[in-house]
């Protein structure tokens, strides 16, 4: 029987671990359980996103649109095809999705209510999901870190055309600067949410870094977003719905005021705006396709 | 690997064959000359591009309504795909109706892909009505794919000859994707017509809530006898559709339902009524009962609502 | 609630191979469920190949994939090969794991 010795000389030599590699039952839970809620968070991401694509304002935004939101069906199926190397089939971490067993990032679980939102998604939340994102492409687990370097190279795209949006319409009518801001307002602490709780209240961050399934705490990774963003925010000519937010020169970042974990917690236990939605919408895909699914089965057990 | 800056990691030229990300992009339209051939009418060529553009808008917005409805994730990125080509076919098409004759804008303003898409009224819109309806399944979804897909790509085949040079660009590239699209169709309407009883009765009931628009496809208008020569006769894409036709229903154990054979509508008497003032009504019109001369089911409506929601509320904004 | 099998119509696995304009092999990139070969091809077109032309396509069904581990070690394992891509029949995750 192969020990886990193998295991430890990998993960302390910066290898890579392979889904036939023996490893312990705890990283293969977590791996399975990190990789699925990011696949499952792709798929989700599609709705509040697509939710405009048939009103975008312009043909070449609808043609973007919907090219990103394809990009986000195919994230979903390269990380649950990382996902299903470690022994669990789509399908059952489809049913544990639909039947809230796992979850996907909260902050699609926040209304799409403008089409500037559509910027500000691409500008905030991608650009947190990169800040999450790159650091995972040097994930101990190899399958999840190929899927992770192919994301990266595709979501870039997303983030400048969301931001170069915004600036489109900054640069615009005193409603579109308008409706620029008040997205900003509604996704701007929700961003800073993806990150995850305090690292005082992460008890998994340790191990978690020990076997490099982590490269970064959520601390650490929610202070580079903001450092990277404020910039991005003064030149867009936005204001971060932040009173407490400061340059300090003695820590070479940004001060930024307290996150409000009440809301976190309540949106990540199912009360926020639109979890029942946009679990209700999968669900729907998954159990009314059902007999088409079954149909081409049907049809290849025929002509074998 | 500094990961301070994240755009480090991918600007990295690593050779990694893995990575299918814009291994470079030939222009189809490399070396297209844009100039009006002689001696084909700029206006009447401007709204036979507004008619084909028009029906690849209106299709390809049907197909985005069903972007996170699809059976399978796979069938996600496959629809978008869908979606996407037509979207791209709308716009060449509508750019060059635009560049044909400018006087084609709403509101007096010169026309462009957006102020066509965006600011006409459902009576100027010139698609055909097949391409407006909402499917009520994933068989009747397919089966509208495979009849319009299988029709398009006979009509455009035939419109790589055309004299405009950029219409013959646009739609030897438009070949390609389509033949993808109707194989794609075609596959689905196969499984599903032999597959489980269930499917089978499912793709039956699409194949024929598709039928009774299909005769419009093949139905001649003014907008086809204004431009002899370079126009295609509908007329003519029948026998080729047919045999497609034939061939997918053969494999799928399927015969084809009664409107799918019909033949075409007689055709609209001629009308001297120039375009842009196309009466603004859903209501088919006595003596002009196409998607062509203007007259749309009440789907249209809906669909312009939404499309050009955003845009309307906003007349005087850039994106 | 009741026990959780695999839905009727779940299609198989195909691993994806792709061999670029400057490739001079096929690479692997991933895998993704289709119902029959035929299917799988045209998936991994339009889930790999989105911003790319001319690329040639291989796949295979997974559990139909035999292969080596460059660690091993003779003496751990038994002569024949295993499956690399392991087929999600064998880990069925039981529903009382919490988080999971």
């Amino acid at each position: 029987m192969v020990s886990n010795s193998g295991f430890e000389e990998t993960i302390a030599a910066g290898r890579r671990v392979e889904p036939r590699d023996a490893m312990p039952e705890a990283y293969r839970k977590t791996m399975v359980r990190q990789v699925a809620q990011h696949a499952h968070s792709e798929i989700i991401g599609m709705q509040p996103e697509g939710n405009w694509i048939t009103r975008a304002p312009s043909l070449r935004r609808k043609a973007i649109l919907l090219a990103k939101v394809q990009d986000e069906a195919g994230h979903g199926m390269y990380l649950y095809s990382a996902a299903e190397t470690l022994g669990v089939s789509r399908d059952a971490l489809t049913r544990m999705l639909i039947e809230g067993r796992q979850k996907y990032s909260s902050i699609f679980n926040y209304p799409t209510p403008s089409y500037a939102d559509v910027g500000v998604i691409g500008w905030l939340v991608d650009g947190a999901a990169i800040c999450n994102q790159v650091p995972l492409c040097r994930s101990s687990y190899g399958p999840y870190a190929r899927a992770m370097i192919r994301i990266c190279k595709e979501e870039s795209f997303h983030q400048r055309q969301g931001y170069e949006l915004l600036m489109t319409m900054m640069r615009g009518t005193d409603a579109q600067r308008e409706m620029v801001q008040d997205s900003v307002n509604r996704f701007w602490w929700p961003s800073l949410m993806m990150f995850g709780p305090p690292d005082a209240e992460s008890p998994n961050t340790e191990r978690s870094m020990a076997w490099g399934i982590k490269r970064h705490t959520n601390d650490e990774l929610r202070q580079r977003f903001v450092d990277m963003t404020v910039p991005q925010a003064e030149r867009l000519g936005v204001t971060l719905p932040d009173p407490d937010l400061e340059w300090n020169a003695e820590r070479g970042r940004y001060d930024f005021g307290a996150v409000d974990w009440d809301e976190f917690r309540a949106v990540v236990a199912g009360n926020g705006p639109c979890n029942a939605e946009r679990v209700a919408r999968r669900r729907a895909a998954h159990e009314d396709g059902a007999w088409v699914r079954e149909a081409a089965m049907a049809h290849a057990g025929k002509h074998r | 690997m500094d990961d301070d800056n994240p755009y480090d990691l991918l600007a990295a030229d690593d050779e990694d064959q893995r990575w299918a990300f814009g291994t470079g992009f030939t222009d189809p339209f490399a070396g297209v000359g844009t100039a009006l051939p002689p001696g084909v009418p700029a206006k009447a060529l401007a709204r036979y591009c507004l008619a084909l553009g028009d029906d690849a808008l209106i299709y390809s917005h049907r197909l985005q309504e069903w972007v996170t409805r699809m059976p399978e994730l796979e069938e996600e990125t496959a629809i978008a795909n869908i979606a996407l080509d037509l979207l791209g076919q709308a716009r060449l098409l509508l750019s060059r109706a635009a560049f044909a004759d400018p006087s084609l804008g709403p509101d007096g303003l010169p026309a462009d892909e957006d102020r066509l898409a965006f600011f006409r009224a459902p009576g100027q819109f010139r698609n055909v009505r097949f391409a407006e309806r909402a499917d009520a399944d994933f068989a009747e979804l397919m089966a509208r794919l495979l009849v319009f897909s299988a029709w398009r790509l006979e009509l455009c085949a035939a419109l790589r000859a055309c004299p405009d040079p950029v219409v013959a660009a646009i739609t030897a590239r438009s070949v390609s994707e389509l033949t993808y699209h109707r194989d794609y169709a075609a596959a689905w309407v196969v499984r599903l017509g032999d597959g489980t009883g269930y499917s089978r009765a499912r793709m039956r009931e699409g194949l024929a809530a598709v039928g009774p628009l299909t005769g419009e496809l093949f139905t001649a208008s003014a907008v086809e006898r204004d431009l002899p020569g370079v126009a295609v006769d509908p007329g003519t894409l029948r026998a080729g559709f047919d045999s497609a036709l034939g061939a997918v229903l053969d494999a799928a154990t399927l015969d084809a339902p009664a409107p799918l054979t019909d033949a075409p509508l007689a055709p609209a008497p001629l009308t001297d009524a120039p375009l842009t003032d196309a009466p603004l009504t859903d209501a088919p019109q006595s003596d002009g009962p196409l998607g062509r001369d203007g007259a749309h089911t009440p789907a249209l409506s809906r669909i312009l609502a939404e499309l050009q929601s955003v845009a309307r509320a906003h007349p005087d904004a850039t994106w | 609630m009741p026990e959780s099998t695999a839905d009727q119509g779940e299609w198989p696995l195909f691993e994806v191979f792709l061999r670029g304009k400057r490739g001079l092999n096929h690479v692997h990139v991933g895998s993704l469920h289709a119902a029959d070969p035929a299917m799988a091809l045209r998936h991994a077109r339009d889930l790999y190949c989105r911003r790319n032309e001319g690329v040639s396509i291989w796949v295979a069904l997974s559990a139909a994939i035999t292969a080596s581990s460059p660690e091993e070690k003779d003496a751990f394992f038994a002569p024949a090969g295993d499956k690399v891509y392991r087929h999600p029949t064998f880990y069925p995750i039981p529903d009382d794991v919490p988080h999971m």
